[in-house]
C-alpha cells in the first residue's frame, strides 16, 4: 500500500498507463479528489492533518497539470519508461523538421510588417495548433501501440519545438493587442 | 431502521455545534462584513442601518481614531489625520508610495523595514495598523450583531494582490484579533455568492472594478466546484482614478492651479465622485466646489463629457480582459455569462464597453457592493465546519509568476501564473565560482525577463555548503504556496544536505514578533492581556485537534490501528485533555506536539485511504 505521494500519476487518477486518455474524465477524478484532500475541507482539523492536506493537494494539482497537458503527459511516459527529457533538450537529426522550424520562424518575424498582423497571426497560430495536434495523434500511436521508444522521443522533442513557438506566438499576440486595441 | 450517518472525511462528527464565522471584503473605499444566519447569506448593517463601512479611519491627537463615515465627514477638514484608500499602500514600500506621491495628501515615513508610516496625531500608523482598525470595527459589529466572539473570518483581496499585498493583508486580519480562515479572491468570491444562487454550470467571467482595484477572473463552475482558470488585474485602478479624472478636469475648468492644498483636494475629489454617482441616472450634474478664499465654484458635467474624460481608463481594463481569455486558451463566445462586481460597474460607460468587449449584456441584477462580502460568508460558514453535508470547492490560482535570480539579474521563472494552488515545485541550480560555500536567493513575483522589473518578496541566504569546484553544488529551491496564495521557500544543498528556509515575509511585511509586540500595545493591561490570548489561542487549538482526533477513532481506527497504537494516541490525547484545563499555554502547545507526532501515521494512512475511496469504482482495467 503505497502513500499517494509517491505513486505514480496515473495511478493516482486510477487511470491506465498510456497516452490516450478522456479528458473529462480526468477533470471528472481531478474534481472528486480534490474534495477529498484540498485544505479547505480540513480548516477545522489539526495542523498536522492541514498540513497534510495541503501536500496531497499540491500533489494532485501537480499531477492533474502533468496529465492534462499533452506534452507534459508524453515527457512524463517516456520518464517513467526510462527516458528523461528536460526542456532546453532539443533534436537535429531531421533537417526537414528544423527546415520547417525556420520557416515557421520567419513567417513569425514578418507578422509584424503584414497589413493586418493580427489575423496574419491568428492564420499562423492555427497553422501551428495543426501541426502540433498531429504530432499529438503520432505520438499518441507510438506511445500505445509499444513501436520503439526512439520514435516516441523524436516526437516529444518536436512537440517541445512546436510548444515554444505557440508561446512566441502569445506573446506576441499580446504586444500586437497591447498596441493596437 | 434510521440509516446511521457517516461524515465527510475531516468532518467532526461531533454534535453539531454552530461557530460564528464571517466574511470580509476590506475594499479601497468602502468596507462589508456578511454573515450566514439561518441559512441566508446576508450583510450586517450598523445601528444606523448602513451595510458599506467606509474605508476611512482619523486619527485624534488623543490616541484615539473613529472609523468609517463619522471619520469620512471630517476628512476635508483633517486631510492630513484622516486615511483613506489605504489599500493602496498595503504590502508596498515607501519608494512604491512616492510613486504614487502627487495625489496623496498624507506625510510618510520610512518605517524599520522600509514600510511606509504614515504620520498621524495619535502617532505614526503602518497601512497594516489602519487595515487593522477598519477590521476591528466590522470585527465588533458582526460580534455585537451575531452575539457571540467570532470563530473565524474569510477576509478578500485583489485576485491580482500579490505575496506582499496578501501577507500584509493576513497581518491586518491577526492584528485584529481574528482568526482569519483564509484569504479568497474577490473575483471567486462573488462567483460563488453569484453560482450558487443561479446552481448554474459552464464558464464565466467576472468583471470586479472598484474604488482602487481592478480584476477580472474567469471561472468554470462544475456541481459545485469553482475552479479559476485565469485571472490577471491591476491593483492600482479603479473607481477612485475616475473621481481624479474628473477632479483634474474640474481644476482646469476653475482656473485653479495644478497644486491645491489638501482641504480644497479633499473636495475637489468628493465633488467628482458625487457627480460621477449622479451621472449613473441623469445625463447632467451640476458642481460645486467651495473655494479656499471663500468663494466658490460652479460647473457643469455631462454625462457624455465624463465618459470622455475616463474612457481611457475602462480601456486600460481591457487588455488584461484579453489576457486571461489567452491564458486560460478561450474565445470570447466561450463565454456564457459576464458577471459585473464593484461599485465602479455602476458606471454606464464600463458597463457598455465591457459589453461591447465579451460580446453580451453584462449581469448587473446584483448588487456589485455587496456580493463579494457575501460569498466571502458562505466560504466562512464552511470552512467553520457548519456545513459539513456542503461540498462546495474553491480551486483557485496564483496571479503573477513566482520566480528566482540567476546570474546577470535574470528571472527564472519557478511557477507560472494561473497555477492553481496550493502548489509546490522544486528547481536546482548551482554554483557560480569554485569553492563557493554560501548562495544569495532573491524571491521574486511578476512576469518580466529582468529582475528590476519584478517585484522584490525577499532575500535569503544558504549558508555552510562544503566547497565545491564551480557547477558540482546541487542546491535544489523548493517554492510552496498554500491555499491563502502565500509563499514559502526552502534551499537545500543536495549532497550535505545544507538547508534553509523562509516563509515569506515580504521585505515591506511585519516580523510575528513585531504584530505581537502591536498586539500588546493596543491592549491596556499588556502581560497579561497577552498570556491570555496565548493561553486562549492554545486552548482552542487543543481543542480542534482533540475533537477531529475524536471523530477519526470514532470513524475507522479498527481499521488503520492496532492496539498498541491506539492505545498510545489515546493516552496522549488524555494528557492534552487534562493540560488543556490548565494555565500553561507552553504545556499545551507541547501536549499537542505530542499528540500530533504520536498520531502521525495514522493520519497519514486515513488520507490515503481516502483518496483511494474517492477514486474507488474507477477500477482501471474498465478502460481496456
Amino acid at each position: 500500500m503505497s502513500s499517494t505521494l509517491t505513486r505514480n500519476y496515473f495511478e493516482l487518477f486510477s487511470l491506465p498507463q498510456q497516452y490516450a486518455l478522456e479528458r473529462a474524465e480526468l477533470d471528472a477524478r481531478y474534481r472528486e479528489l480534490q474534495r477529498t484532500v484540498h485544505p479547505d475541507r480540513y480548516a477545522s482539523a489539526g495542523d498536522q492533518e492541514r498540513r497534510l492536506s495541503m501536500q496531497q493537494a499540491a500533489h494532485i494539482n501537480e499531477a492533474y497539470q502533468v496529465l492534462r497537458d499533452p506534452l507534459r503527459r508524453g515527457r512524463y511516459l517516456l520518464e517513467l519508461r526510462g527516458h528523461r527529457i528536460d526542456d532546453q533538450q532539443t533534436t537535429h537529426q531531421d533537417p526537414e523538421f528544423l527546415m520547417q522550424q525556420i520557416e515557421l520562424r520567419e513567417a513569425l518575424g514578418a507578422i509584424r510588417s503584414q497589413d493586418d498582423p493580427l489575423q496574419a497571426l491568428d492564420r499562423l497560430a492555427r497553422d501551428i495548433q495543426a501541426q502540433y495536434r498531429a504530432l499529438e495523434s503520432e505520438l499518441a500511436r507510438v506511445l500505445d501501440e509499444d513501436e520503439e521508444i526512439g520514435a516516441a522521443l523524436t516526437l516529444v522533442l518536436k512537440m517541445q519545438y512546436f510548444m515554444r513557438l505557440q508561446n512566441e506566438v502569445q506573446e506576441l499576440e499580446a504586444d500586437l493587442e497591447d498596441e493596437l486595441c | 431502521m434510521a440509516l446511521l450517518q457517516i461524515s465527510e472525511p475531516g468532518e467532526s462528527t461531533a454534535p453539531h455545534q454552530h461557530r460564528l464565522a464571517a466574511g470580509i471584503d476590506l475594499g479601497t473605499t468602502n468596507s462589508l462584513v456578511a454573515s450566514v444566519r439561518s441559512g441566508v447569506a446576508e450583510t450586517l448593517p450598523d445601528r444606523e442601518g448602513h451595510h458599506l463601512l467606509p474605508s476611512v479611519v482619523r486619527y485624534l491627537p488623543s490616541g484615539e481614531h473613529q472609523v468609517g463615515e463619522v471619520a469620512l465627514q471630517q476628512a476635508a477638514g483633517d486631510p492630513l489625520n484622516t486615511i483613506s484608500s489605504v489599500k493602496r499602500f498595503m504590502g508596498r514600500g515607501v519608494e512604491d508610495v512616492k510613486r504614487l506621491g502627487s495625489v496623496l495628501p498624507y506625510e510618510f515615513i520610512a518605517g524599520e523595514s522600509g514600510m511606509p508610516l504614515i504620520r498621524t496625531a495619535a502617532g505614526d500608523r503602518s497601512p497594516v495598523q489602519v487595515s487593522a482598525d477598519i477590521l476591528a470595527e466590522l470585527r465588533q459589529r458582526a460580534e455585537q450583531t451575531l452575539g457571540g466572539e467570532l470563530a473565524g473570518v474569510v477576509i478578500t483581496v485583489p485576485a491580482y494582490f500579490d505575496d506582499a499585498q496578501r501577507q500584509a493583508t493576513k497581518d491586518a486580519g491577526k492584528l485584529a484579533g481574528l482568526k482569519v480562515l483564509r484569504l479568497l479572491n474577490e473575483p471567486t468570491a462573488a462567483a460563488v455568492a453569484y453560482g450558487l444562487d443561479r446552481g448554474s454550470d459552464g464558464i464565466i467571467a467576472v468583471y470586479d472594478l472598484g474604488g482602487g482595484t481592478f480584476d477580472v477572473s474567469i471561472l468554470r463552475l462544475n456541481q459545485g466546484v469553482f475552479e479559476v482558470m485565469a485571472t490577471a488585474g491591476d491593483t492600482a485602478l479603479g473607481g477612485d482614478d475616475m473621481d481624479r479624472a474628473i477632479a483634474a478636469w474640474m481644476m482646469e475648468q476653475a482656473g485653479l492651479g495644478s497644486d491645491p492644498d489638501h482641504g480644497l483636494q479633499r473636495r475637489l475629489l468628493m465633488s467628482a465622485r458625487a457627480a460621477k454617482e449622479a451621472l449613473t441616472d441623469s445625463e447632467q450634474v451640476e458642481l460645486t466646489v467651495a473655494l479656499d478664499d471663500g468663494g466658490e465654484w460652479r460647473g457643469m458635467l455631462t454625462r457624455q463629457h465624463m465618459d470622455r474624460l475616463i474612457e481611457p481608463l475602462v480601456r486600460k481594463t481591457l487588455g488584461p480582459c484579453r489576457r486571461t481569455l489567452r491564458d486560460a486558451g478561450l474565445d470570447r463566445t466561450d463565454i456564457r455569462e459576464v458577471v459585473m462586481v464593484g461599485g465602479s460597474t455602476r458606471v454606464a460607460k464600463v458597463r457598455s464597453m465591457v459589453g461591447e468587449f465579451f460580446a453580451r449584456e453584462p449581469l448587473v441584477d446584483i448588487d456589485p457592493d455587496k456580493v463579494v462580502a457575501v460569498g466571502a460568508a458562505i466560504q466562512a460558514d464552511i470552512l467553520a465546519g457548519n456545513q459539513p453535508e456542503d461540498d462546495m470547492l474553491l480551486l483557485d490560482v496564483i496571479p503573477l509568476s513566482l520566480g528566482i535570480e540567476t546570474m546577470g539579474g535574470l528571472t527564472e521563472k519557478i511557477i507560472p501564473r494561473n497555477t492553481t494552488i496550493p502548489v509546490s515545485r522544486a528547481q536546482e541550480f548551482t554554483t557560480y565560482k569554485d569553492g563557493q560555500t554560501a548562495m544569495a536567493l532573491h524571491v521574486v513575483q511578476g512576469e518580466r525577463e529582468l529582475v528590476d522589473a519584478c517585484r522584490s518578496l525577499a532575500r535569503f541566504e544558504l549558508r555552510g555548503m562544503p566547497p565545491m569546484t564551480a557547477g558540482a553544488a546541487r542546491i535544489r529551491v523548493t517554492y510552496q504556496v498554500d491555499a491563502d496564495g502565500l509563499l514559502s521557500v526552502t534551499a537545500e544543498e543536495q549532497t550535505s544536505g545544507v538547508q534553509a528556509h523562509i516563509e515569506v515575509k515580504p521585505s515591506y511585511g511585519l516580523s510575528d514578533n513585531e504584530i505581537e509586540r502591536m498586539l500588546r500595545d493596543s491592549m491596556d493591561h499588556a502581560e497579561d492581556d497577552m498570556k491570555a490570548r496565548r493561553l486562549r489561542e492554545q486552548q482552542v487549538e487543543a481543542e480542534r485537534v482533540l475533537e477531529a482526533l475524536q471523530a477519526a477513532l470514532q470513524q475507522d481506527a479498527d481499521s488503520f490501528l492496532n492496539r498498541e497504537e491506539r492505545s498510545a494516541i489515546e493516552q496522549a490525547a488524555a494528557e492534552l485533555a487534562e493540560l488543556r484545563d490548565g494555565d500553561d499555554h507552553r504545556a499545551i502547545k507541547n501536549a499537542i506536539e505530542r499528540l500530533e507526532s504520536v498520531s502521525a501515521a495514522y493520519v497519514d494512512r486515513r488520507m490515503n485511504a481516502n483518496i483511494r475511496k474517492a477514486m474507488a469504482g474507477h477500477a482501471v482495467d474498465e478502460f481496456k
